[in-house]
């Protein structure tokens, strides 16, 4: 007689508690494949953990959130936010895509230019640009977004030197309505900071003002934020033209879109409450239709979403390391995404799922990473299913932030992997090993020898 | 030998209740069976003999399963007393 499949035994307790009025499920969707690729596939190949980019993904999404501002307003440009995720493939799919570059420091500046983008093409966003960084910026054409007012006598001194005039706009903080209201970027709209360097640009021939921007915050769920944001400065914008008789070229709303990962202490799940595209789209664009910008001089939008665009095409895979029981009787689950790999599990509430499921019943349980150390929990209390040392799990939505973010703490950093159009896969940056750490590491010569 | 307390009611799809502390608790279905032969008064290697004997798992691999069970009715306080 041939012998009956086996389950683990289960003992839950029922806990009786007030219903989720919203009916929220408990029950876990595996997912065994990415664009038609298996997990167990890939791990096998390219080792466990590994992030895996799916360019279907970023092209889709790409797509939908151009869709969404070009069918509202003709002039939109988005620029690739290069600290979200700046590996070099990743940023040539939104280079091909159109997308220009947004950068945030020499370093990155260097990497979009490695990239092939053209100097006039890249935004200089930041607080930290060398005069050495706004030099070559000058020289290049680049779009110098000036943060604070020392950048700005910096670029006076700088431009005569080079001989050509700075393109430059002006980074604007405001209140939007928002808490928190971010002002450490830029200078103040309300206070009349902002139409002081303004006053100080204008009248100087070395700069050009093309534009004015604005970054209000990260993750914002209220797209009547923007609204204001735009508003305000397309009111700057009229301002100008009014003092000067120079029309803005552009008008750059920056980032801060939200993606639909769940936010740590949020009642809902992201994917249920983050706003769409549309919704962003509509919410600026209105402002800029109904502004009292001259219809013949209407700005060109910049967007530098970042989060959004990315975060949807990236996944880490990891394995199963232990099961082992908390004092208090709960399971916890070890596995080998840590909090190195994956910074932004200490803000969102991650969804991971196992690449194939046995056996239905979950239980609650704490997912920690592979470090000894206290800090690395992926997740403090999720239900999930009993899974086996081996057994392979999928975090979804981690393409933003976690491979530039990404800790060298403990153990390399894993592969990354990208799933082209037709399936095949593509290392897109190697792992560390040994040799990578510690060819950066000099030892003087007193201390090569030792004895135990 | 593993003893269950006496006065603690199962019904046949695994609701189990303790009239002791007014909880409830589900047992899945190898969970009943084992629960079933505990509170039979079967010992640790008889409910293994039976499970390998009908069931599709290895020895090493039940006995964790089988101890982590075990823990977690300690955990719940569902038995009685351990004898040697």
């Amino acid at each position: 007689m041939e012998k009956l499949k086996f389950e683990r035994p289960v003992i839950n307790r029922i806990s009786a508690g007030v219903p989720d009025k919203f009916g929220m499920g408990t029950s876990i969707q595996p997912i065994s494949h990415i664009d038609d690729v298996a997990v167990q596939d890939l791990l096998e190949k390219y080792g466990s953990p590994l992030f895996v980019i799916s360019e279907k993904t970023i092209r889709k999404t790409y797509k939908e959130a151009l869709s969404a501002f070009k069918t509202r307003y003709p002039k939109v440009q988005f620029a690739w936010s290069y600290k979200t995720n700046y590996i070099n493939a990743v940023c040539k799919v939104f280079h091909q895509e159109g997308s220009w570059a947004e950068v945030v420091s020499g370093f990155e500046y260097a990497k979009a230019i490695a990239n092939g983008v053209p100097g006039n093409k890249i935004i200089f966003n930041g607080p930290d640009k060398s005069r050495e960084d706004l030099k070559l910026a000058i020289e290049n054409g680049t779009l110098i977004h000036i943060d604070h007012f020392d950048e700005l006598y910096d670029i006076m001194a700088i431009a005569p030197t080079v001989g050509k005039v700075a393109k430059v706009a002006i980074r604007i903080n405001m209140d939007t309505g928002i808490y928190p209201q971010w002002d450490r970027f830029g200078f103040n709209f309300e206070n009349g900071e902002a139409w002081s360097a303004i006053n100080k640009i204008m009248p100087d021939e070395n700069m050009e003002l093309l534009g004015l921007h604005t970054h209000i915050g990260t993750y914002i769920t209220t797209p009547v934020a923007y609204s204001v944001a735009t508003s305000k400065l397309a009111a700057l914008a009229v301002r100008i033209e009014l003092k000067y008789k120079h029309n803005i070229k552009y008008i750059d709303l920056g980032g801060g879109f939200a993606s639909k990962n769940t936010l740590k202490g949020a009642y809902l799940p992201g994917s249920d409450t983050c706003p769409s595209f549309d919704d962003y789209a509509e919410a600026i664009t209105s402002a800029l239709n109904n502004s009292d910008i001259q219809y013949e001089h209407m700005p060109t939008l910049f967007l530098e979403t970042g989060r959004a665009l990315i975060d949807d095409a990236g996944y880490i895979l990891g394995t199963v390391l232990a099961n082992k029981r908390l004092v208090d009787g709960r399971r916890s689950l070890i596995i080998d995404i840590g909090v190195n790999n994956l910074f932004t599990s200490f803000w969102y509430e991650h969804h991971i799922v196992p690449s194939r499921i046995k056996q239905r019943d979950t239980e609650d349980t704490t997912i920690y990473g592979p470090l000894c150390m206290n800090i690395d929990v992926i997740r403090a209390a999720v239900q999930f299913p009993v899974l086996e040392k081996g057994d392979q799990v999928v975090i979804k939505r981690v393409g933003a932030y976690n491979m530039t973010q990404w800790m060298q703490f403990i153990t390399y950093r894993p592969k990354v992997v990208m799933i082209d159009l037709q399936g095949n896969t593509h290392v897109i940056r190697e792992n560390e090993t040994h040799e990578t750490m510690n060819s950066m590491d000099r030892i003087p010569g007193y201390l090569l020898d030792f004895k135990l | 030998m593993i003893k269950i307390k006496k006065d603690i009611a199962v019904s046949e799809t695994g609701f189990l209740f303790d009239p002791n502390t007014g909880e409830s608790f589900n047992l899945n279905k190898t969970g009943q069976i084992i629960f079933k032969q505990l509170a039979e008064g079967k010992s640790q290697s008889d409910i293994l003999k039976s499970v390998l004997e009908n069931y599709d798992i290895e020895d090493h691999v039940f006995h964790r399963y089988l101890d982590e069970f075990l823990m977690m009715l300690r955990q719940f306080n569902l038995i009685e007393k351990e004898e040697d």
